[in-house]
């Protein structure tokens, strides 16, 4: 009866869970945790009826005796009572030590199995995403957004280029912080198709809030496709040097961010091959959107307060230029 | 036994502070001391909780605009570092100030200057880090300023330095009083209180004080590491030049996690206090309470690790520092169920002081027990830095310390003003606070659940947050409306309270022998200990012992084990001098933030302050005459 009791909470924060919560877990590793925190809130949640019933049961005991000169319950009963409620904690903390260290090692087990390498790299304030391409060898990068392809475990590297940054996105992987100087590598074996959103979860300055990303799950046939078209260069935006757009790009853009195929090789921002491909601008600022690509492009600063993306003073000829070249990077 | 008149004249006049201003610059009496401090401590927890209300009424709606993240980022470090800092430590550090001389039976402090100086210095600190904020240069890096974010590259301008030395004042002022309360409780108690009989109380605050002088030193040096790595280009933090980031977070955590015990072990003292008069018998298991403090102070250095599971230490490590930190949950249990066993075993009586033992009770195990999921290193990468942790940290530190706090103003209130505060009144503030706190900080669990993280000033539409988000913004407000009745209660009751004579709850130890307020000399006599409830002592009166000179001001120096008189011992006077060297003290920490010349050019004032400080000019100390009289 404890037991169920115990387990309601979890059942009605079963409900809570959303595309950012440890509680709808979509990895093996994410499954790991959850089977831990539900055995961390039976456990914990009986631990606390009891101590209120105690409580309780020593309030009524306390009036009872109010009045009558009542002789102090004799101490031998209750020196037993703490012998057992030592004994009780030193029991259920062995359990739930027992759990943690099982749970822990799940979340390596995969380590012996060869994986796919991705690289995670948490900039101020987006993250830097380059896949190993398998044939070539060479990396594949984008931005804020990371694919995986279902059932097969992904080694993720992380790095940071600046702070410490942490990468979490709760359903499939707890959090692993990205440290200067340091290289840390979590195991993801996603098991749900879906998308799911990361968060930065170490504060790393000004635009904290806004460090966000998408993980999509794929089949692999998806995925497989999926990178090969981050692989190629976009023919539209090689073609289409002689574009207004093309030309203020270069000028302006080209400095800090990098279309393959193209002069813009800047490597101070993300990398905008297949921008128009994504779901969000501005590491999950904004919503992907021609009025979105326009604003960011005139406000930065007020989209994203303190964000390195400088405003860039362009007329409004050119501006619309640029969001329409950027809109053909699929 | 009453001491005759001339006695007490005569005590007066030597014990008596000079009137006026000077008297206000120059006392040493530990009580005005230990006021400020509480005071002080008191008006910066409002400060900060106004902080804490901003951020809710910002976090209130997605997507809201209201603060900056620039505005936002500097409220919750400046509300965390205050709390941390300038409220919570210091806070527990005045309670030990104020009662144990009281509870000691003793005139004062074993080192009442330093008491003055720890209070000096620690007020500028306060001004220190207030200022800066009134002046926009705000610390805005967290209560924790992790490096590289904090180190030069990523944070020109003053801000975080001022946080750094902020650290420096507040730390050195807590070593003062750490010191000063542990040798006044090892080398002043009574005549008969030897270690077996020292009330809990006792042993919390001087295991804190232990714990506060063996863990403070890693976070002045770390501040130290990194305000040196800002202002004279050393390397420590830096990984270009083979310096390391995790070295900060291994210093901080070292200090960072005892910190929590150094709030919560004193608040243990507290409770137990409460129970053992309220229950009318002796506490049961008293062995057992002190052991379990003990072993909290113990464990607390080797579980800082835990702060760090998301790091990427060596798997095994964690493992250890898993269990370390679960094990705490053991001494922790026991106290729990002494506590509940001896309220379960008396005629319990449940006035304001016990209501906040039993919030306490409901709120502190909430926090205990998260704190135990939190301890799993596996666990910890899907709770730490989401709002679970900022349930967690409220719940253990408002819930477990705070809490006990409230319970003990209530409780030795008329102990310090001579007047009971009213219960009604009380009682309101008390369904207030417990209500509103739990309201407005339960909900953070969930929201940490569904994946809201710690720290950000906005959140999207659509996540799922907004409710629960009002829901906790509107707890808080009503905690804070109970925080106002609080005060209202403790000011209304300080002018028409009921008096309440010397012992209006009957208590159990020798603070309660004093006359409320106490006078300057605390007591009339030295009282002789023969049991753990001296004011009780089975139904016998106290006994009280004759020796020290009411000619100049003396304090009797016991032994450490045994409690048996040594010799007398005189107590400084009155002097200006700690508060000439806080100011060139607090002179030199604040000009280092600009320059590192400051450091051997402000020695200068300080070594001249500390010389007229220590200038030879009394006899030590005498020996005997002792002779105990019934």
């Amino acid at each position: 009866m404890r037991r169920c009791l115990a387990s309601l909470p979890v059942v009605l924060l079963g409900g809570c869970a959303g595309n950012q919560s440890p509680l709808a877990p979509a990895s093996d590793q994410a499954f790991a945790l959850h089977s831990l925190f539900v055995l961390m809130m039976v456990v914990c949640g009986g631990v606390y009826l009891l101590v209120i019933a105690g409580v309780v049961w020593s309030l009524l005991s306390a009036r009872s005796r109010r009045g009558t000169n009542t002789v102090p319950a004799s101490e031998r009963g209750l020196g037993r009572g703490l012998y057992v409620a030592a004994a009780a904690i030193v029991i259920g903390l062995t359990v739930l030590i027992v759990g943690s260290f099982l749970a822990d090692r799940a979340l390596v087990a995969a380590r012996s199995e060869a994986a796919m390498i991705v690289r995670v790299t948490g900039h101020q304030w987006w993250w830097r995403i380059e896949y190993r391409d398998p044939a070539s060898g060479r990396w594949i990068e984008t931005a804020n957004e990371l694919h995986l392809p279902v059932g097969r475990t992904a080694r993720v590297e992380l790095a940071s280029a600046d702070v410490i940054h942490s990468f979490w996105v709760p359903n499939v992987s707890g959090k692993i912080d990205m440290i200067p100087g340091r290289r840390n590598i979590v195991d993801l074996t996603p098991r749900r198709l879906g998308w799911f959103r990361g968060q930065c979860a170490e504060f790393c300055g000004t635009q904290h809030a806004h460090m966000a990303f998408d993980i999509k799950v794929d089949s692999q046939a998806d995925f497989d496709a999926w990178l090969a078209r981050q692989n190629a260069v976009v023919e539209a935006a090689v073609s289409n040097t002689s574009s207004r757009g093309a030309a203020v790009f270069q000028r302006v853009c080209g400095s800090c961010h990098s279309v393959r195929g193209t002069p813009a090789a800047g490597r101070a921002g993300p990398d905008l091959t297949h921008f128009a491909d994504r779901r969000s601008i501005a590491a999950g600022t904004l919503p992907m959107s021609r009025g979105a690509i326009q604003g960011w492009l005139a406000q930065p600063q007020a989209l994203k307060p303190g964000t390195s993306m400088p405003a860039v003073p362009l007329l409004p000829a050119d501006a619309d230029a640029v969001a329409s070249y950027l809109e053909t990077m699929r | 036994m009453t001491p005759d008149r001339a006695h007490l004249e005569r005590l007066d006049r030597i014990w008596r502070d000079p009137p006026g201003l000077w008297g206000f610059l120059t006392t040493v009496d530990h009580k005005r001391i230990a006021a400020r401090y509480i005071v002080t401590a008191l008006l910066l927890m409002f400060l900060a909780g106004m902080l804490a209300l901003d951020m809710r009424w910002q976090l209130s709606v997605p997507e809201n605009t209201r603060m900056t993240p620039q505005l936002f980022n500097e409220s919750f470090s400046l509300h965390g570092s205050t709390m941390l800092f300038l409220v919570s430590v210091p806070i527990m550090e005045a309670m030990a100030l104020w009662l144990v001389p009281l509870m000691l039976g003793a005139r004062n402090m074993a080192f009442p200057r330093l008491g003055a100086f720890s209070f000096w210095l620690y007020f500028g600190g306060v001004l220190t880090l207030w200022i800066a904020h009134a002046i926009d240069v705000t610390p805005d890096l967290g209560w924790f300023e992790y490096p590289p974010l904090s180190g030069p590259a990523y944070s020109p301008g003053h801000r975080a330095d001022i946080w750094a030395q902020m650290i420096t004042f507040t730390e050195v002022a807590a070593l003062a009083a750490s010191v000063n309360v542990a040798a006044t409780i090892l080398k002043m108690r009574p005549p008969g209180m030897t270690l077996a009989r020292m009330p809990v109380f006792l042993w919390a605050m001087l295991i804190a004080s232990i714990m506060t002088i063996l863990s403070m030193p890693a976070i002045m040096l770390v501040t130290s590491m990194l305000i040196s790595d800002r202002l004279v280009s050393t390397q420590f933090f830096s990984v270009a030049a083979g310096g390391d980031n995790v070295l900060f977070q291994h210093l901080f955590w070292f200090f960072g996690h005892p910190e929590v015990y150094i709030i919560f072990v004193p608040a243990t003292g507290f409770i137990s206090s409460i129970i053992e008069t309220f229950s009318r018998r002796p506490l049961f298991g008293h062995s057992a309470l002190v052991l379990a403090i003990l072993s909290i102070g113990a464990l607390a250095f080797g579980l800082w690790v835990h702060h760090m599971f998301a790091v990427g230490l060596p798997r095994l490590g964690n493992d250890f520092y898993t269990a370390a930190s679960m094990a705490i949950a053991v001494p922790a249990g026991l106290q729990i169920f002494c506590w509940t066993a001896s309220i379960w075993a008396g005629p319990t009586t449940f006035p304001t002081p016990m209501l906040w033992v039993l919030g306490f009770l409901a709120t502190f195990v909430i926090g205990g027990l998260s704190g135990v999921m939190t301890a799993s290193a596996a666990l910890d990468l899907q709770l730490t830095d989401t709002y679970f942790i900022v349930a967690h940290l409220h719940y253990v530190l408002v819930g477990g310390a705070m809490f006990p706090l409230f319970g003990a103003f209530c409780y030795w209130y008329p102990k310090a003003t001579g007047r009971l505060m009213s219960e009604r009144w009380g009682r309101l503030a008390f369904a207030l606070i417990v209500g509103g706190f739990n309201l407005g900080f339960f909900p953070m669990h969930i929201l940490g659940l569904m994946g809201m993280p710690r720290r950000v000033y906005t959140y999207p539409a659509g996540m799922g947050w907004e409710t629960l988000n009002q829901v906790a913004t509107a707890g808080s407000v009503i905690a804070v409306a109970g925080g106002m009745v609080f005060v209202a209660n403790a000011l209304w009751s300080y002018w028409r309270g009921k008096p309440s004579g010397a012992d209006p709850w009957g208590g159990s130890t020798l603070e309660w022998a004093s006359a409320s307020p106490p006078p300057a000399w605390n007591i009339a006599f030295t009282p002789v200990v023969e049991s753990l409830t001296p004011m009780w002592n089975d139904g016998r009166p106290l006994k009280a012992m004759d020796g020290l000179e009411n000619d100049r001001r003396e304090v009797l120096i016991t032994s450490v084990t045994g409690g048996g008189p040594l010799y007398r011992q005189k107590s400084a006077a009155p002097s200006i001098w700690p508060l000439v060297a806080a100011l060139a003290v607090s002179a030199m920490f604040i000009a280092s933030i600009f320059t590192p010349w400051a450091i051997p050019a402000g020695a200068l004032p300080i070594g001249a302050a500390l010389t007229g400080w220590f200038w030879p000019n009394r006899p030590r100390a005498k020996i005997g005459p002792f002779e105990a009289k019934p």
